[in-house]
């Protein structure tokens, strides 16, 4: 195994004094107990949203701080939840009165971390919203699982949500706008390789050069299935269906189309399979009104990428399209 | 015979050890069926646990217990950061001001913990999860109590049902945590959680007894 680092003990912290170097305007960091915050919060009168999750899927949660989206992002060990204090210490920078909404990925780390944490703040008197993201697909959401994994509508969620707080939206309505991006997105990935932990310095399963794995997670847990390589067209028809079978969406639908890589996938990759969604989706009667196509929220170095598709209403894209200003989206 | 304060400190540091040793097992376990991180985040937080007990003085158990929890909460991460920091946590509660327990007193401790893990956690037994070794652990203990056996014999008795608890994880299908992404992919193989806490009462057993 190769990696860009120092020491596999060092990379989350050293990381973010990278971050803090290259956009000391937009955040700042704090390192005991680890959380990137908005360099102006807390905003008064404003929503404050956080988010966290295992480090090793930049962009995500740090590279979304700023104007317009997060106001601050709690990085765990490499794919290792954050912990409450963590949580907490973000919770207390980023309130302005106005009560802090967590975001929160449906893996049971982050779930119990978090629900610590808003426990704390509570008690402390911080008026906080959880709501929880669950939009994978390849998951069967029953009894006798931990539930859908929360992917990629976190990112599209922490966008909107983000807008709608800049708004001053309340936090009852910035919470309630979070449920229903999630209740309208849907997600499901792939992966043509394994990714490897510093930590471990093994890839996290054994995939043979001629097979891929649909249905994967981005903690480099295996997925739902494994198969024989096939053409993108392929793939994207499978993963597509998935998706668009589950909520379902439907002939006249206006959807925001995700196209992400997994970290090791090139972009010219990604437009292929954007290619082929925009033609599955067309089949469909399905229109693409919106699109993100990138590495946003990745597992290491995999290779591979996952789709995810959130259903738009007017207010929706309204909120999509507003300003954001962060280290790895920006626009208006 | 009785557990003191020093004891409280000799099974942390124990239990420090023996995660260490088995860190590369607790991994290979994890990455079979979750994330593979379970050693590497138990070494931290025990790491942490005993850099933390150096800085509590006294002989009050429970504050012994709780300064371990709060160490293993803020370290650890994951799932197991919340589940054995309730553990130790909820044991510092029903320990609070005592300087020495004996069997009932370690009962009542570990009963508490035990709870404690799946008010937070809300497994059920055969989830294929650390409960599967704690509750038998739990229930081979009070057994033992009522038996009339002594300390010793009685954490013997609860780290051999807490060993037997993991072994019986093998063939279950995961039901909780990442595992249970797996479905019937999980089964064959132990659950690193019970494994972990499997080890736990076997420091204890190794100390106390």
């Amino acid at each position: 195994m190769k990696k860009l680092i120092n020491d596999p003990g060092a990379v989350v912290k050293e990381a973010l004094e990278g971050i803090e170097a290259a956009h000391g305007d937009r955040v700042r960091v704090i390192y005991d107990p680890a959380v990137v915050v908005r360099a102006d919060a807390p905003v008064q009168g404003k929503v404050g949203i956080i988010s966290g999750g295992g480090s090793g899927h930049e962009p995500m949660h740090g590279g979304f701080v700023g104007v317009g989206m997060l106001d601050a992002a709690c990085p765990g060990e490499v794919f290792t939840s954050p912990t409450p204090d963590q949580m907490l210490e973000a919770t207390k920078a980023v309130d302005g009165g106005a009560g802090v909404l967590h975001i929160v990925k449906n893996y049971t780390g982050d779930v119990l971390n978090f629900e610590m944490a808003a426990d704390l703040a509570k008690g402390e008197g911080i008026d906080v919203e959880a709501v929880v993201t669950n939009d994978d697909v390849a998951v069967q959401d029953s009894l006798y699982t931990a539930g859908r994994r929360g992917v990629g509508i976190t990112v599209i969620a922490e966008k909107i949500c983000g807008a709608a707080a800049e708004e001053r939206k309340p936090l009852a309505e910035v919470a309630e706008l979070c449920r229903r991006v999630n209740g309208q997105g849907r997600s499901m990935g792939m992966a043509l390789t394994p990714c490897v932990t510093p930590g471990s310095g093994q890839p996290s399963f054994e995939l043979g050069d001629d097979e891929m794995e649909i249905g994967i997670g981005i903690h480099g847990e295996p997925g739902r299935y494994r198969e024989k390589l096939a053409p993108a067209a392929d793939i994207v028809e499978r993963l597509a269906t998935a998706i668009a079978d589950d909520l379902p969406y439907e002939s006249g639908d206006r959807v925001l189309a995700f196209v992400n890589g997994m970290g090791g996938t090139p972009l010219i990759e990604l437009y292929v399979v954007y290619r082929e969604l925009d033609r599955f989706l067309q089949g469909r009667g399905i229109s693409i009104e919106r699109r993100l196509i990138g590495d946003y929220i990745t597992s290491l170095e995999m290779a591979g990428c996952s789709i995810t598709l959130l259903k738009l209403d007017d207010e929706l894209t309204r909120l999509w399209d507003a300003p954001v200003d962060t280290p790895a989206l920006r626009w208006g | 015979m009785s557990i003191t304060a020093d004891d409280v400190r000799a099974w942390i540091g124990a239990y420090a050890n023996t995660i260490s040793e088995h860190r590369v097992e607790l991994v290979r376990l994890d990455t079979a069926i979750g994330d593979g991180d379970h050693g590497t985040n138990m070494e931290r937080g025990m790491r942490a646990a005993v850099e933390k007990l150096e800085t509590v003085d006294g002989d009050d158990i429970g504050a012994l217990l709780k300064a371990v929890g709060m160490a293993l909460v803020s370290k650890v991460g994951g799932a197991a950061g919340p589940l054995y920091g309730t553990l130790f946590l909820q044991m510092g509660m029903a320990t609070g001001g005592r300087s020495e327990l004996d069997l009932a007193g370690w009962g009542a401790a570990l009963e508490a913990g035990v709870k404690g893990v799946q008010a937070r956690g809300k497994a059920e037994p055969e989830d294929k999860t650390m409960i599967d070794a704690l509750l038998p652990a739990l229930d081979a203990l009070r057994a033992a109590e009522a038996d009339g056996a002594d300390l010793g014999d009685a954490l013997r008795r609860s780290a051999a049902a807490a060993e037997e608890g993991m072994k019986a994880t093998i063939p279950l299908e995961a039901r909780k945590g990442r595992a249970s992404y797996l479905g019937p992919r999980s089964v064959g193989h132990q659950d690193p959680g019970a494994t972990s806490s499997h080890l736990l009462l076997a420091a204890a057993a190794e100390t106390f007894g």
